[in-house]
């Protein structure tokens, strides 16, 4: 404990928050090289990055004959050319590397017959390219670095919950957490601090996310000033399970699965003349609502079945045996025997915490730095994914980008001395904290939470109008004023999750003003951003990128140019 | 329809002991007794702690004991636990609570270090895959499925009564590296469940099979070590009668 602060403080070099695939990568490329330390929310291995069933996808060319090329102008044209291509030059060309190497490191992927790595189909990409195991993709390749990280005793504060970051003198050089266990704020001081927070979907009220999911890092970036990168961009998976959002895998149709409505059509065939069933999700999102929206859903409601019956059971059990037993355990249906019933739900953030192809989080269209702070994994936007991420791109990211900002880190942190921040920061913390703990409000953050993740599903989902979004941004400025009277429950301080749900909600109300802001700004259809009133792309007027900044009566929008370097923009079809 | 909850509170500050406190509420019989509990924390009692967050089963964070049987809340309907008018929740068994459904993990987490929990391969990796066969692969699915939920030794009555023992949660993370084709520190950690925390303490009382949410074959897991223990020794006296 230090002599002047009523705080336990912590000195670390390096402060990673985050211990999904993004953080835990980080942390192993630093290793001994520095002294760091991970600070995660939940245990490490109940990230999110766990539950990513598909694959990660690599050119490798196991099944099919690929190459980095291929996979990059997929991802350029799966993200509608939103994405800077420089960067996803680099995703693409180390993505062979990046797999061979979670192989060294005991990753136990399916298998060929031969003994390579197993690779199947998926959405938007026009080879065979998803390394998986079978649907436990992500839940292996976590517990894999987890492993790594215990062998190399990294340091975790598990249970930690981060509230801000601590910036003095311009730069950031620490943050506050209060300890879920015990209670009580912890003040760490380090030389960078990586966000690796991972995604937002909690924001909608169906999504394929965690609880835990709710963009803590990107509302703190946003606090502290740096601007948000293309927020409008919220991609919807299009199998989510009906009523529940949780996600059937896009390797579910990759493995010759069909979405079909009230006839027993074959829809995708009119939408996707050549990729069918597996052509990028925005676009499939896009078909099942407009099937619904033409009463074509099942029984005329809104949803539609998914089909595997075709594949046989020992494929499903062999291929797909968490699909199975979901669908088994959640709906008591039998994928074998019967079709599932599925409805897009909210599933990935293409946007966040804008930074450069190493990590370094850079605010604005000059590539100006914000020193001591990286960012990496989908709390970030390098932009790899542009309009519209393609699957097995976001394993690959998180791994090929956390392992970039790790080294990064290392070199920058050289020569740098110790900081010692003041304690303001933790103290207003407190302030907020002890505020929630004995305040004595009239609105309860569920009501209002509730509210927003009803109503952004309604206004600011698949499709987008102006009328729907001005609607959004003046219901969310009546959220914010409510979420200022908010009360709590739990007045203790040991295990209060009631208090962690109030900040929560409080990054969920911050992001979704930038994601509003983003979509009534963007006047044209781009990737998973669709305005009725804009359907088409207009790459004269919007071939850039957002930046929501963070001002004093709500977000400010600015723009940044595209990188495009070997593919320019051409028409989108599938 | 409504159901009952009588659910097993504790707060260090206030409680000598824990106590059993009862909530109704209207439920659906397709929510999960994790929605259930969302519920009550969020309509009746935000003072209600318990760990969760993925909700479906996967993250292995809302392991807890549902009328007496350690499952995870996300992952048991409550239609399938239909006779059952009152439904009586409980922190994981024989872990140090914490308040109300939160356990302390640490120990548990600690005793999976024993077994040097992390994949060893020293010979310089080729430039691409390491090849391991469909068949090899499959010889580690079970294991490889485990999400750390702590059910099973939670659920194991020679861990109740002997802390020393490794568990079944430790020794299925031991089978998983054992068994892998493309490990190379067998032989040490066959050494360090040579011992008598090892798998020779399991009574095959199949509890850890019964509880684990991702139905794997814990005790199988444990006999597979249990033989290779006893061929490496067979072996290496082999060896050494050989030799001379
Ligand atoms: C159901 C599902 C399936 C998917 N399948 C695939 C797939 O097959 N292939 C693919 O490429 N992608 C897939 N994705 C996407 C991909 O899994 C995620 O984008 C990726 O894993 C995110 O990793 P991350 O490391 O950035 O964040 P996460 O794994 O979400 O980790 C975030 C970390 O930040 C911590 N944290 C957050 N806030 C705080 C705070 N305030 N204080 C302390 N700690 C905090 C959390 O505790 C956690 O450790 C899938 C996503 C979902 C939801
Ligand atoms: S073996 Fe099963 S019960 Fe035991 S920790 Fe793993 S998943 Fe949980």
């Amino acid at each position: 404990m230090s002599l002047s602060s009523p705080f336990p403080v912590h000195r670390h070099d390096v402060l990673i928050l985050g211990a999904g695939g993004a953080g835990l990568r980080a942390a192993l490329e630093i290793g001994e090289a520095a002294d760091v330390a991970v600070i995660s929310k939940v245990f490490p291995t109940r990230s999110h990055t766990g539950a990513a069933q598909g694959g990660v996808a690599a050119a490798i060319g196991n099944v099919d004959e690929d190459s980095w090329e291929h996979h990059m102008f997929d991802t350029v044209k799966g993200g509608d050319y939103l994405g800077d291509q420089d960067a996803i030059e680099v995703l693409c060309r180390e993505a062979p590397e990046t797999v061979y190497e979670l192989e060294h490191m005991g990753v136990p992927f399916s298998r060929l017959e031969d003994g390579r790595i197993s690779q199947r189909a998926f959405g938007g990409h026009s080879a065979v390219r998803a390394c998986h195991a079978a649907d436990r993709t992500g839940h292996v390749i976590l517990q894999t670095l987890y492993e790594h990280c215990l062998r190399k005793k990294v340091r975790f504060y598990q249970e930690f919950f981060v509230i801000s970051l601590i910036k003095e003198d311009g730069r950031i050089q620490g943050l506050a957490a209060w300890d879920i266990l015990k209670g009580g704020i912890h003040v760490f001081h380090a030389k960078a601090v990586l966000l690796a927070t991972g995604g937002y979907g909690r924001t909608y009220k169906t999504t394929s996310n965690a609880l835990a999911n709710t963009g803590d890092g990107m509302a703190m970036a946003y606090e502290a000033g740096v601007p948000l990168e293309d927020m409008e961009f919220v991609q919807f998976h299009p199998t989510g399970i009906y009523k529940m959002g949780i996600l059937i895998t896009e390797a579910a149709r990759g493995e010759g699965g069909i979405l079909i409505n009230r006839n027993g059509e074959r829809f995708m065939e009119r939408y996707a003349p050549s990729m069918k069933d597996i052509a990028p999700r925005d676009v499939v999102s896009r078909a099942i609502y407009t099937e619904i929206r033409n009463r074509m859903g099942i029984d005329g409601k809104d949803y539609v079945y998914l089909d595997l019956r075709h594949l046989g059971k020992k494929k499903i059990l062999e291929k797909l045996p968490e699909i199975h037993s979901f669908v088994q355990t959640y709906l008591g249906i039998d994928a074998v025997r019967e079709p599932v019933p599925v409805q897009p739900t909210c599933h990935y953030a293409m946007g966040g915490i804008p930074t450069d192809v190493n990590g370094r989080v850079v605010v604005d269209d000059k590539e100006t730095l914000f020193p001591g702070l990286y960012a990496a994994g989908e709390c970030a936007c390098v932009s790899v994914h542009g309009a519209n991420r393609l699957g097995c791109n976001s394993l690959l990211d998180i791994l090929v980008f956390g392992k970039r900002a790790g080294e990064k880190i290392i070199e920058e942190i050289r020569g740098i001395g110790v900081s010692e921040p003041s304690d303001k920061t933790a103290q207003e913390v407190r302030l907020r904290v002890e505020d929630l703990l004995e305040g004595s409000g009239n609105e309860t953050a569920v009501g209002i939470r509730e509210r927003l993740q009803e109503m952004m599903m309604v206004r600011c989902s698949v499709f987008r109008n102006e009328k729907l979004l001005k609607e959004a941004e003046s219901e969310l400025k009546k959220l914010k004023l409510r979420y200022a009277a908010v009360q709590i429950m739990d007045h203790g301080r040991i295990c209060n999750t009631d208090l962690l749900e109030a900040l929560e909600l409080g990054s969920l109300l911050s992001l979704a003003e930038t994601i509003v802001a983003g979509a009534l700004a963007r006047t044209e259809s781009r990737g998973s951003h669709f305005r009725e009133d804009f359907p088409v792309r207009d790459d004269a007027g919007f071939l850039k990128h957002t930046l929501a900044r963070k001002g004093p009566e709500g977000p400010l929008v600015s723009y940044k140019p595209v990188r495009i370097t070997r593919y320019q923009p051409m028409e989108r079809t599938y | 329809m409504e159901r009952r909850f009588r659910i097993l509170r504790f707060n260090p500050l206030y409680d000598v002991k824990p106590h059993y406190q009862e909530y109704r509420i209207k439920v659906q019989p397709l929510w999960s007794v994790l929605d259930c509990l969302n519920e009550i924390k969020w309509k009746l009692d935000g003072s209600l702690s318990y760990r969760r967050s993925c909700t479906h089963g996967v993250c292995g964070s809302d392991a807890m004991m549902i009328n007496g049987r350690n499952r995870l809340a996300c992952q048991t309907l409550v239609r399938d636990l239909k006779y059952t008018r009152v439904i009586r929740i409980e922190p994981l068994k024989s872990f140090p609570v914490i308040k109300d459904l939160y356990v302390d993990t640490e120990e548990f987490f600690e005793r999976n270090l024993a077994v040097k929990p992390w994949f060893v391969n020293q010979t310089p990796p080729p430039e691409r895959e390491r090849l391991q066969s469909p068949k090899e692969r499959q010889k580690i699915d079970g294991p490889t499925k485990c999400i750390l939920c702590a059910s099973c030794t939670s659920s194991c009555p020679t861990f109740w009564f002997d802390k020393a023992y490794l568990g079944p949660a430790a020794l299925l993370k031991a089978h998983r590296f054992i068994f892998d084709s493309r490990d190379e520190a067998q032989a040490e950690r066959l050494a360090i469940l040579n011992d008598r925390t090892g798998p020779y303490k399991c009574h095959t009382i199949f509890n850890c099979v019964e509880t684990c949410p991702k139905e794997i074959n814990v005790t199988g897991a444990i006999s597979d070590l249990k033989k290779k223990i006893l061929w490496s020794k067979i072996r290496r006296k082999e060896k050494k009668t050989e030799g001379g």
